[in-house]
């Protein structure tokens, strides 16, 4: 990890300021755009399970039709990508706590510990697939499984972005 | 024409097939308007005044009850009207023979609006289907009088019609009237003269009668005529003259009645019987002509419907009644419990209900809670003339009928709030309608229910979002009565279940036709269990009552470690084999033929079906490919969709959705390490797929070892199919699960189905659904897909109060079925039902539905144990006891009185679900295979509420001393009633023979010192020593006890779709053990008895 990490610090910063900088420094820069992309695959999260719960108040959807019409299709699929994203951001997640750690950024990484925690335990004890993934698509409309989703997109979102600024300005 | 030979006691086709869509028929006549303004109908409280006059008492003359009946009808009378206009016109003699008078007379009115098309032989009723006794005396009188040739033709009709028609109320009256006329008027008198005599004047009425009405009839008793017939004689004196208002009848009525010799009272009591009596076990005296009979028990199917209606006004169990009537082959209306004697007016009834309801129960000192008879489902209290429209519990049952205002009040009362459905049920009428436009809320989608409200004549308010719609312009008239201007009126406004014929936009690929495909494992171990002779012997008995039309199709696979296929075409002397030995990537070897049309190839099919069995005898290949032939049988089915019926023998070993075995019998006792997941999603994914494709698989396992259930049945859980597990069958060592294969798979074949089918339940804005159990995908929050839906397939679905339901005096549930049946018509079923909301926690208790709150803890409990454990889902049952009855120790009780108090409502709630800890499914010990205990589990999710409840807590019946005290008349016969015992060994006695119904199963348990005549008389043996090991079946004797008891045993299995098979158990019987597991009340090794569960509630409830 490292050894990618370096070489790709010295082009990264442009400017005037490379003076003062450290892989520390890197790390953080780095951070703040991976988080970035973190904060937008939770917001997408979100939106996919507020689609999921309320797709039935869309008036769109009128008859009982069999088939989906297309735009369910449609939103179907986002909502297939918006799950798909989990991995990724698991992985984006991992890939920064790995790199704190190398830059013995101690505080930031206890930070982050625990959700990484809770990523591996979510992923443990995920349902049993045969391929990755998280979500059980026979469960997942299941109330308590939506809400509790939802509420994990939300809580994710204020952490990100709390990192975000915290990385912004650490 | 249509329907000649149906078999009066088949469920089965009734539904859908053959029923006559409403549609605006030709012969309506005029006088339909002159309907009293009552009608209106919407279903707001308290608009209904005009029902009171119902609760006059009927007088006991056959002529007067007529009368009686007809206060109860309010909206009905309308529609007579019209029915009678048609007779009148009398010309031609009348043809109708009398059998047909009588069956269609209460669905008359419907059929004969309807269209002449519908016209169908006597046949089709049942036998005497409707009304008794006055129809008798018509018919000996018809021919006297004129009824015109128009008539007979009505008449036919209604026959037709009748049967699989829905008399909704509005129709069903008109035949009384009818029958008044003639008999009346044998010149030919004017109409309304007719009528007039039999409502202003009884005496002349009666007259004609009572000649009939032998004298066996007891006095109060039950009357012969029994309930129902009478009522509609009533509504229909009313209708035919228009003139006539109901007010006028009801005085008439009181005028009769004082005249009439008995005094109140007594005519009150007959009321009751007569009500109680067509819908409980009623009594009819044997004594009656044998005509009467008839009339009688089938009375309560057909004509019941419009009674039914009418009938809920008594106090007592109003819906109650009403469903029963509605729907004959439910057995619990037979039972009643006895109604409130006052018959004062429904809000007093309500009242006397609720102090009853209210009553605290000290659970430890009464020990005979347990009803007599069946338990049956509270009824809502609502307003009369809504809860008499309301859906039949055994179609819609909520927990708490009184739904809480909050979720606040809800968590306070520790009841679990949800629905139990059987949406798809056989019934034996059901209103369909066709119209080009079907009515629903503009936003919501909601179909037009009977618990609209219309503000004028041409806007509607949505029950459950309160949006304002407009009427359509075709709705203003109604086909039923020819009436323009009486949205109210329509048939989907009178009735809580309906089905409609749905228009093209319903679809989005033309109906498909339905497409069955049999895959065998044909493996040496399968070849052993010989079940593919049974299997394909019940196929060939049956090919021709598979559901369908010209276009079924039908194909087979087998399989062992390589799938074979079997080209059936056309042309071909002999079916041809196909190997595919490719198991990794499997693919279909030719494109056609293999899924041929039935009626086209019957003949190779049947063919292949005889041979089939002796093909593999030689067969030595152990390995089972399951995961490859599903996904072969999936890519055949997936461009039409249909049925794969998949028959397992062992654990699949080769290829994709291999499996291991993950029993260890040993360590069955702990209860925390038991595989209840599945091991692989395999079967999952593909039943995914399948159900994206409208394929169901249905699954038969029949296995002496252990086959890993719990992860084969996800294809047919995910797929809306079935399971059946035929534990260790062989057909020579085990021939009980040979017959009992035989008898599940005649009913698998040959029950209603229906294709590519979605449910949708929606409910008044501010609950939401939390959760659904059954065979389905949810696709949606409020969706299911169902690629295949069959009648005996229960749901169920928790609920939440989401924002509080303030300002609502009632809230409603729709829940709309839409599938494409066997004949390739789209249909959309729907049910609603509408239930009071209240404020207090004493109302909420008052209205727990235990059954229900059992059936779905139940549901609660197996998705708890596969979540977490076994012992995390125990724990919650006795918790949800101990909570929700400390909940009502604090919260409602005022004094604190020591025991363990319960309201009267969940008086039964301990017992059930001590019954519920002891079933298979939640069972600690070593007891259960695994497999076992997952079916359980499978039969928990998917069984319909009432078979549920009779797998958790079996009837037990003493039937040694069998008498006809009390007992019901069917046609013919007489069924008597033994009360239910508890269910305990010190229940039992030595000397006597018991009967325990478990629902799938019975057993017939005899007693050591069992007297000697009944072994003799009822069992055909000599002695007690002499009885057979495995008998399962009770000789047909020309004895009074066998003759009762052979009664009794098949009325009992004439209530449920499927044929529970009979098990006669001595001392020393293997099956004693089973026949002792179901003695909840008793301690076990494991588990408590049940007063020391009850100690154990009360120490944790006054803790």
């Amino acid at each position: 990890m490292i050894a990618p990490g370096i070489p790709r610090a010295a082009p990264g910063p442009p400017g005037p300021a490379a003076m003062a900088f450290t892989f520390a420094a890197f790390c953080y820069m780095l951070a703040l755009l991976l988080t970035a992309a973190l904060i937008f695959f939770a917001i997408w999260h979100i939106i996919a399970f507020d689609e999921l719960k309320t797709d039935y108040k869309n008036p769109i959807d009128q008859c009982n039709t069999l088939n989906p019409t297309v735009e369910k299709v449609k939103k179907i699929k986002r909502v297939k990508i918006a799950l798909k994203l989990v991995l990724p951001e698991y992985l984006i997640h991992a890939f920064f706590c790995v790199m704190f750690l190398c830059a013995a950024e101690w505080l930031t990484l206890g930070l982050n510990m625990p959700l990484l925690a809770y990523h591996i335990w979510r992923y443990m004890s995920r349902p049993v697939m045969s391929g990755p993934g998280l979500y059980d698509p026979t469960t997942i409309m299941n109330a308590d499984i939506l809400a509790y989703c939802q509420k994990e997109g939300w809580c994710k979102l204020a952490f990100y972005l709390l990192s975000f600024f915290y990385y912004l300005y650490g | 024409m249509a329907q000649p030979a149906r078999p009066p006691t088949g469920y089965p086709s009734q539904n859908g097939a053959g029923q006559q869509p409403y549609s605006n028929g030709p012969v309506q006549n005029q006088l339909m308007h002159s309907s009293d303004g009552q009608g209106y109908s919407p279903s707001v409280p308290g608009l209904y005044s005009h029902q009171t006059p119902a609760k006059v008492p009927p007088h006991q003359t056959s002529g007067q009850y007529n009368y009686s009946g007809s206060q109860n009808v309010s909206q009905l009378n309308n529609y007579q009207g019209p029915g009678q206009t048609l007779n009148r016109p009398p010309v031609a003699p009348f043809s109708g023979s009398p059998v047909q008078q009588t069956g269609p007379v209460p669905q008359v009115l419907l059929p004969a609006l309807q269209n002449s098309a519908a016209i169908s032989s006597a046949g089709s009723f049942p036998p005497g289907a409707s009304p008794p006794v006055l129809s008798n005396w018509q018919y000996s009188q018809t021919p006297v009088s004129q009824p015109v040739g128009s008539q007979t033709s009505h008449l036919a009709h209604m026959t037709g019609t009748g049967s699989a028609q829905p008399p909704s109320s509005l129709s069903g009256n008109t035949n009384p009237p009818g029958n008044y006329q003639y008999a009346a008027s044998p010149g030919g008198p004017p109409l309304q003269n007719s009528y007039m005599k039999p409502g202003s004047a009884p005496p002349p009425v009666t007259q004609p009668l009572t000649p009939l009405h032998p004298p066996a009839r007891p006095p109060l008793g039950p009357p012969p005529v029994g309930g129902p017939p009478l009522i509609r004689p009533s509504t229909l004196t009313a209708g035919p003259p228009n003139t006539q208002s109901l007010l006028n009848s009801a005085a008439n009525r009181d005028g009769d009645a004082t005249s009439a010799a008995s005094d109140g009272s007594v005519v009150q009591n007959s009321y009751d019987a007569i009500e109680g009596g067509g819908l409980m076990a009623t009594p009819h005296p044997s004594p009656a002509p044998p005509n009467l009979k008839m009339n009688r028990s089938v009375g309560y199917s057909y004509p019941t419907l419009p009674p039914g209606y009418q009938n809920t006004s008594p106090p007592g169990a109003p819906g109650m009644q009403a469903s029963a009537l509605q729907y004959p082959d439910g057995s619990k209306h037979f039972h009643q419990p006895a109604l409130g004697t006052n018959h004062l007016t429904a809000s007093m009834g309500g009242l006397s209900l609720q102090q009853e309801g209210l009553r605290p129960v000290n659970l430890l000192q009464e020990r005979n809670i347990l009803p007599m008879t069946l338990l049956k489902a509270p009824v809502p209290n609502l307003h009369e003339d809504i809860q008499k429209l309301n859906c039949n519990p055994e179609l819609f049952r909520c927990t708490l009928t009184n739904i809480p205002q909050t979720q606040a009040l809800l968590n306070k009362a520790k009841l679990p709030l949800g629905l139990l459905l059987h949406p798809f049920k056989d019934l034996s009428q059901l209103p369909v309608v066709t119209s080009s436009t079907i009515v629903r809320c503009r936003s919501c989608r909601t179909y037009i229910n009977p618990f609209v409200s219309f503000l004028d004549q041409r806007r509607w308010k949505c029950n459950l979002c309160y949006r304002v719609n407009d009427v359509p312009e075709e709705f203003m008239y109604n086909p039923v009565t020819r009436v323009y201007g009486e949205p109210h009126k329509r048939p989907e406004v009178q009735n809580a279940t309906i089905e409609f014929m749905a228009p093209s936009e319903y679809m989005l690929r033309p109906p498909q036709p339905p497409v069955y495909l049999f895959v065998f494992d044909v493996s040496h171990n399968a070849i052993e269990t010989g079940y593919l002779n049974t299997v394909c012997q019940t196929l060939l008995d049956n090919l021709d009552l598979l559901p369908g039309n010209t276009r079924t199709k039908i194909g087979f696979i087998t399989f062992d470690s390589t799938i074979h296929f079997y080209s059936l075409q056309e042309g071909l002397s002999q079916p041809q084999m196909l190997i595919v030995s490719d198991i990794e990537d499997v693919f279909i070897p030719m494109p056609e033929n293999l899924l041929v049309n039935l009626n086209e190839n019957k003949e190779l099919i049947q063919d292949l079906l005889r041979t089939l069995p002796q093909m593999f005898t030689k067969s030595l290949e152990t390995q089972s490919a399951l995961g490859p032939a599903l996904q072969a049988a999936f890519k055949l089915m997936s461009p039409t969709g249909g049925r794969i019926s998949v028959f397992q023998t062992q654990l699949p070993s080769v290829g994709m959705g291999a499996l291991k075995s993950r029993e260890e019998p040993n360590q069955r006792a702990t209860a925390k390490d038991i595989h209840l997941t599945p091991s692989t999603d395999f079967y999952k994914k593909l039943a995914l797929d399948c159900s994206g494709q409208q394929v169901a698989v249905d699954l038969f396992l029949l296995s002496g070892q252990y086959s890993d259930l719990a992860s084969l049945g996800c294809i047919s859980r995910y797929s809306a199919g079935s399971v059946y597990y035929y534990q260790s069958y062989h057909h020579k060592h085990n021939p009980v699960q040979v017959e009992k294969l035989q008898k599940e798979l005649k009913r698998y074949l040959t029950r209603k189905i229906g294709f590519e089918a979605v449910m949708r339940i929606r409910c008044t804005k501010g609950l939401s659904i939390h959760t659904f159990h059954g065979n389905f995908f949810v696709r949606s929050t409020d969706l299911l897909s169902l690629p295949n839906v069959n009648p005996d397939a229960g749901y169920a679905v928790q609920m939440s109060v989401e924002e509080s339901l303030t300002d609502m005096q009632v809230v409603s549930f729709q829940s709309a079925l839409l599938y494409t049946s066997s004949k390739g018509e789209r249909r959309i079923r729907v049910h609603t039902m509408c239930l009071p909301v209240v404020t207090t926690l004493s109302e909420v208790y008052l209205g727990a539905d235990v059954q229900a709150i059992t059936g779905l803890l139940a549901n609660m409990a197996v998705d708890r144990s596969v979540s977490a454990t076994l012992s995390d889902a125990r724990d919650a049952l006795v918790n949800a006891v101990i909570d929700s009855l400390s909940a009502y120790r604090s919260s409602v009780l005022s004094i604190q009185q020591p025991g363990l108090m319960a309201p009267y409502s969940l008086r039964l709630f301990p017992l059930y679900v001590l019954a519920l800890l002891k079933q298979k499914a939640f069972q600690t010990g070593t007891n259960a295979r695994l497999d076992e205990r997952i079916f359980t589990m499978c039969q928990v999710k998917n069984q319909p509420l009432v078979y549920l409840m009779l797998m958790t807590h079996p009837s037990l019946y003493r039937v040694d001393n069998l008498t006809d005290e009390g007992a019901l008349n069917i046609n013919d016969r007489t069924i008597p009633q033994p009360p239910i015992l508890q269910l305990s060994v010190e229940k039992l006695s030595r000397d006597g023979a018991y009967l325990m119904d478990a629902g799938s199963v019975m057993f017939l348990w005899i007693g050591k010192n069992c007297g000697q005549s009944f072994i003799s008389q009822v069992l055909g043996v000599p002695n007690y020593g002499s009885i057979p090991q495995n008998m399962t079946h009770l000789p047909e004797l020309e004895t009074a006890e066998s003759m009762r008891t052979i009664a009794f045993i098949s009325w009992l299995r004439e209530q449920r779709p499927f044929f529970p098979i009979l098990y006669i158990i001595k001392d020393d019987s293997p099956l004693k053990s089973s026949f002792l597991q179901n003695m909840i009340e008793d301690r076990t090794e494991s588990a408590l008895s049940y007063y020391e569960f009850l100690l154990h509630i009360q120490q944790q409830v006054n803790k």
